[in-house]
């Protein structure tokens, strides 16, 4: 039976394409048989992010309004064997999601895959709540600002409300991924730091994703930043997605470090 | 700052309610004057909540604007809508009404409320028979309260064994009592309990408020912020002291 993982947050801009893209590719690389969905219709990004773009026919609402088979809108990654992307729909709003086609979607992707991923759209609205309305597991993805959590607050009390398996009296299985983090600023006290959020959210912390050049480089490269295992964003994401598979792993980049002296005089990061 | 012009303050009122079942336009207007002539003073000028959640289809537009024409011409005044549903939202509005949230529990409680005025009131418990108010177990809560959530312990305490979350509120007729930090809004003795308290492990709230009275988290911050606290009504002002 495959896993439904959503990755949420409420705010927009705090990495969620990112996450997706890096947890899903993470998890194929583990051997895992993996499906990432792109929930955000009518600002589609994801493809970009997997650089896959130019290959997208059909999409995910053509699938809910059967104008084409499962089969015909995934693409299959080219980089990463065992991991295949279903871009969401450029035209259309997020109406055109309807409950029962996202079921049906759902109910058949999981007869093949192990991992389904679902990439929701920013926002606390139809579109947010249909992509984690049918979670087993939920990523949210925090930005170490005051905003960003209260949002992702708000979406925990929505997944603890509206999703299915709070409906049928489970519950849905929450991780922090706490991204963009920057030690130095936390040390300034500009930024928030690990054990703030941690308190605020109470949710157990599933990685902390380092502000990195590499992120950027990687969206606009369209390779997911995880394959970067030079970069520390890489690794952590690494790191994330050993845990969200039960391993322990320690965490890591979460304090300042400090520079050599040859780095500083070639001024590296 | 110059002279102070008002105060805000929450407060329950009592008003009638009128559970909408079914409607025809002839039928309805009959049985509203037979109501009304059974009781003329009582409904004179009445404010009147019309709830349409046990209405059985669908309430158009226009019905809804009947409705309100014809309770206006009797002498009533409707002042909200409860249970509207988004459809009808704008035709509410429209009507210079307020939207209330359906509740399930307690319309049957507002209801019995209009028929005792305060001194009938005051009157009836002795009559009862001196029966000690019935026990009303607290309401218990052991997840955290996030953002955007509330919580109502109606005729009880609320106790919270986590935190109540930044933009959370929670509200009781009683006592409130939080085992964990209170950073959003806490509201005891909503319907006019002035002996009501708030506690809590870690005072970081937004607002305290007892029996319509607050102070806000500006206050607060100067008094045991971030401490274990409780806060209590002394005459008109709210205290805050540690425990």
């Amino acid at each position: 039976m495959a896993k439904i993982i959503v990755v949420t947050s409420g705010k927009g801009g705090v990495g969620k394409t990112t996450t997706s893209a890096a947890i899903a590719t993470g998890l194929a690389l583990r051997g895992f048989k993996t499906v990432v969905i792109d929930f955000d219709v009518g600002l589609r990004n994801l493809d970009l992010i997997m650089g896959c773009e130019r290959r997208v026919v059909y999409d995910f609402v053509n699938v809910i309004k059967k104008e084409a088979t499962l089969n015909q809108a995934m693409i299959k990654d080219k980089r990463t064997p065992g991991l295949y992307i279903l871009p969401a729909s450029q035209t259309r709003d997020k109406d055109a999601l309807t409950m029962e086609g996202v079921q049906t979607v759902l109910d058949n992707l999981a007869k093949d895959f192990e991992y389904i991923i679902c990439d929701s759209p920013a926002g606390i609205e139809q579109g947010a709540q249909m992509a984690l309305y049918f979670a087993d597991e939920a990523i949210v993805v925090t930005n170490p600002e005051v905003s960003s959590v209260r949002d992702s607050d708000r979406i925990i009390g929505i997944l603890q409300s509206k999703s299915l398996k709070a409906e049928q009296g489970g519950t849905v299985k929450e991780h922090l991924l706490l991204t963009r983090y920057n030690p130095e600023r936390v040390a300034a006290a500009e930024m928030l730091s690990v054990a703030d959020v941690e308190d605020i959210l109470a949710v157990p912390l599933l990685g902390v994703i380092p502000e990195s050049e590499a992120v950027l480089k990687a969206s606009n490269q369209g390779a997911p930043v995880i394959l970067d295992q030079e970069s520390q964003a890489g690794q952590a994401y690494l790191d994330a997605v050993s845990r969200l598979l039960g391993e322990e792993v320690e965490h890591r980049f979460l304090d300042v470090q400090k520079k050599g002296f040859l780095k500083r005089l070639l001024g590296g990061k | 700052m110059a002279n102070v012009c008002f105060q805000m303050k929450g407060t329950a009122f009592t008003a009638v309610v009128m559970d909408l079942y079914d409607y025809s336009a002839d039928l309805f207007l009959a049985q509203l004057k037979q109501k009304i002539n059974t009781a003329p003073q009582f409904f004179n000028a009445s404010p009147l909540v019309l709830n349409l959640a046990p209405f059985e289809g669908e309430l158009k537009d226009e019905q809804l604007e009947q409705i309100v024409a014809a309770c206006r011409e009797m002498g009533l005044q409707p002042i909200a809508c409860r249970g509207a549903g988004i459809e009808l939202k704008y035709t509410v509005m429209g009507l210079g009404l307020a939207s209330l949230p359906s509740a399930k529990t307690r319309s049957t409680d507002i209801q019995a409320e209009p028929a005792q005025s305060k001194a009938a009131h005051v009157k009836a418990s002795p009559l009862a028979g001196n029966k000690e108010p019935a026990f009303r177990p607290s309401k218990v809560i052991t997840k955290p309260v996030r953002s955007g959530q509330q919580v109502y312990a109606e005729g009880c305490d609320l106790i919270v064994m986590a935190a109540v979350s930044q933009g959370a509120e929670v509200l009781a007729d009683g006592h409130i009592h939080i085992y964990g930090p209170l950073r959003g809004r806490a509201l005891a003795g909503v319907k006019g309990d002035t002996n009501a308290r708030v506690f809590c492990r870690q005072m970081e709230a937004e607002l305290v408020s007892i029996a319509g009275y607050f102070v806000l988290n500006e206050k607060l911050r100067e008094l045991c912020w971030k401490e274990a606290a409780h806060a209590f009504l002394e005459g008109e002002s709210i205290q805050v002291s540690a425990i």
